[in-house]
């Protein structure tokens, strides 16, 4: 479905990837998880055509993403559904018209039918009821189940998840949790999470990949990852303080730090 | 050496920005046709940027109106030419406050307000959200409101002068009685249609394509933080004050300068 | 949704403002003069023009009936040639009449004050005024009456 081949891309002087190959395949929920900052949003969109790498390709059904044209990208971006951090719920609009807002811009189809499928969608998370809310209104995983049914609104052939389970409470992310997974079930949806929540991703992905400074460091089915020999794999999922990833930020040595700054004074 | 190199930075950037902005002008342009096809979101947007200012200038421009009355009198009467007060009130207005004094105001109610709107709009990642259902935010976002602005504050300006004449007759004539009938024929005969209301008219088109494109640009370039919002929004009022007075030389220079 | 408010409120919002430029050009401005029913040039040579400008009002019987259009320097006869803009309602000029360069007040603007002469012709479009009288230049008449004075003391 995806593929990703020799990605690099850098923001400033600072490589966020360095020459990462990664496959996704259609119909499964692929994870894609590291440490905060090695840029897994910034592959989301990638994919999405909002960014273009400095070098490598990401190939999605068949199509180069960054070699079309404007009106073949916004086409390939129909077909793809992305859930924001925050949601990204437009503030001036009530969750109905949210919800409704991709499909009267796209289609033609009339308010009697928009309303069924909007009624559909948001069925399909739980929140018929909220429908007049506005997004101030609703809490931070009622906002992300609401964003998530907009973007199921133009029946994506896949759907992006940017860290769907950061800050929520416990029942909210029992909530999500579920439905990532059933909605890829039975919607027949290629899903992508990105996230560094390890329990809640690797309880309903397929395939994992692990990130850090810009390399994959790892890849397999939930049960390989956690089989892995490599220290750091190991230090990443089960969430300890020291190990291959320092837990000092880089810097000189203490006390010559201690003796330089008394020397300043 | 390092002086040298501050200013070439400074001068980079500022072409770097200059031309980030003419890029946005152009892909504003370039949704035009976009909007023949949906008047909804004009007008949704004039409501929104003319018509919460239309209060704010309508009585501006009539306590602006209503003190160049006080004054005028008290300066004309000194030369016993109180009957010249329409010529005065209406020149000033027609010719430079009401286009300046409006867009100022403008900058500061409806421009500031674009600005942290779509700031906020790209904090939140709506601008990106709107992307990823293959909306444009350019056109469905930016446009309208430029062209709101566009049509709204010219709009705005020939209220504010028309309703700066009603206070300066307020103050002139119904309070410190000069004659009714002088206030408008003197007006009537020095004010000439080409050259003083075009020109003002023409003038304040102009301040309402730098004020949107300057409150627009910066909310789309702020940096997606709340301090990079709150800045970006100060350089909106501030830039814009600063072009539209600086325009308003050139244009004065360019209109009425020659003899 | 309230759409349909906002609508009205825009709508009402636009006629005001347009409304309000209308005055401007109606009530403030001389729209109306321009909207002339038409109008007709008249030519006259001046010897001295000096304070004129154009769009300055042409009267007769101190009744505003026309503007200047343009002033320009005749290099032929070495005098000032001045175009003026007449109201089509006052065809009925004498061609005898004279033209003279007056000022408003002791300060104020220069006009041209038309007096008609006696004439059954009348004045038409490019026709030429012969009867002139030049601005009168401050400077000239002060230096004219010590002269004559002058000339009494001796």
């Amino acid at each position: 479905m995806i593929s990703i081949r020799n990605l690099t891309f850098s923001r400033g002087d600072r490589k966020i990837f360095d020459n990462i190959s990664l496959d996704i395949m259609p119909h499964k929920i692929t994870a894609i998880m590291g440490p905060s900052g090695t840029g897994k949003t910034t592959l989301l969109k990638l994919i999405g055509g909002q960014l273009t790498p400095d070098s490598g390709s990401i190939v999605v059904n068949q199509q180069n993403v960054h070699q079309l044209s404007r009106s073949e990208l916004y086409k390939l971006r129909k077909k793809m559904g992305m859930l924001f951090q925050s949601g990204a719920l437009l503030t001036d609009m009530s969750v109905y018209d949210n919800i409704a807002f991709p499909i009267r811009e796209h289609t033609q189809l009339t308010e009697a039918m928009i309303r069924t499928v909007v009624l559909m969608k948001l069925n399909a998370v739980g929140l018929r009821g909220a429908r007049d809310l506005m997004p101030s209104e609703l809490s931070g995983g009622m906002a992300r189940r609401v964003a998530m049914a907009r973007a199921l609104a133009l029946d994506p052939e896949m759907i992006m998840y940017d860290e769907p389970f950061t800050g929520q409470d416990p029942i909210s992310l029992g909530v999500l949790v579920q439905l990532i997974k059933t909605l890829n079930h039975t919607l027949h949806l290629t899903s992508i999470v990105v996230s560094h929540d390890v329990q809640e991703t690797a309880s309903i992905a397929d395939y994992i990949y692990l990130i850090s400074a810009g390399k994959v460091i790892g890849h397999g089915t939930p049960d390989e990852i956690r089989n892995t020999e490599s220290d750091w794999v190991q230090q990443f999922m089960q969430g300890k303080a020291d190990g291959p990833v320092p837990f000092h930020y880089p810097a000189n040595d203490f006390g010559h730090e201690l003796f330089a700054n008394d020397t300043q004074q | 050496m390092k002086f040298f190199q501050l200013i070439g930075q400074i001068s980079i950037k500022a072409l770097a920005k200059l031309g980030r902005a003419g890029l946005f002008f152009m892909s504003i342009l370039s949704s035009t046709g976009y909007l023949l096809f949906r008047p909804g979101l004009l007008i949704r947007q004039i409501y929104s940027i003319g018509v919460l200012t239309f209060w704010l200038i309508a009585i501006s421009g009539l306590f602006v109106g209503m003190v160049l009355g006080l004054q005028g009198v008290y300066t004309l009467s000194t030369f016993g030419a109180e009957s010249s007060l329409g010529i005065m009130v209406a020149a000033s207005l027609v010719r430079e406050l009401g286009p300046v004094v409006s867009a100022l105001l403008f900058a500061g109610r409806a421009g500031s307000a674009l600005t942290a709107e779509i700031g906020l709009m790209k904090a939140t990642e709506q601008l990106s959200g709107m992307e990823m259902m293959a909306i444009d935010p350019l056109k469905y976002i930016i446009a309208p409101r430029f062209f709101a602005g566009f049509i709204s504050l010219p709009l705005l300006a020939a209220l504010f002068s028309a309703s700066g004449i009603l206070g300066g007759h307020l103050a002139g004539v119904d309070l410190l009685h000069v004659d009714s009938g002088a206030y408008w024929s003197q007006m009537q005969t020095a004010i000439d249609f080409n050259d003083d209301i075009i020109n003002g008219v023409i003038k304040s088109i102009i301040f309402a394509w730098l004020v949107t494109w300057i409150a627009l640009f910066e909310g789309y370039d702020a940096i997606p933080t709340s301090a990079g919002i709150s800045r970006a929004t100060t350089r909106t009022v501030v830039n814009s004050s600063f072009a539209i007075l600086l325009f308003d030389f050139l244009l004065t220079a360019l209109m009425f300068g020659a003899p | 949704m309230q759409s349909k408010s906002i609508e009205i409120l825009v709508g009402l919002f636009v006629s005001l403002c347009i409304a309000a430029l209308f005055f401007l050009a109606l009530q403030v401005s001389n729209f109306r003069d321009l909207q002339d029913n038409g109008s007709y040039t008249v030519l006259a040579h001046f010897e001295n023009a000096g304070g004129l400008k154009s769009k300055a009002l042409i009267s007769m019987a101190g009744v505003p009936i026309g503007r200047v259009a343009e002033i320009s320097f005749d290099a032929e006869n070495y005098d000032a040639l001045v175009k003026m803009r007449i109201d089509a309602r006052y065809k009925n000029l004498p061609t005898d009449t004279s033209a003279s360069i007056l000022t408003s007040g002791l300060l104020g603007d220069k006009y041209i004050g038309l007096t008609p002469g006696g004439l059954d012709e009348y004045l038409q479009e490019g026709d030429t005024i012969e009867l002139t009288q030049s601005a009168l230049v401050l400077e000239r008449l002060i230096s004219q009456f010590l002269f004559n004075s002058a000339d009494k003391d001796e």
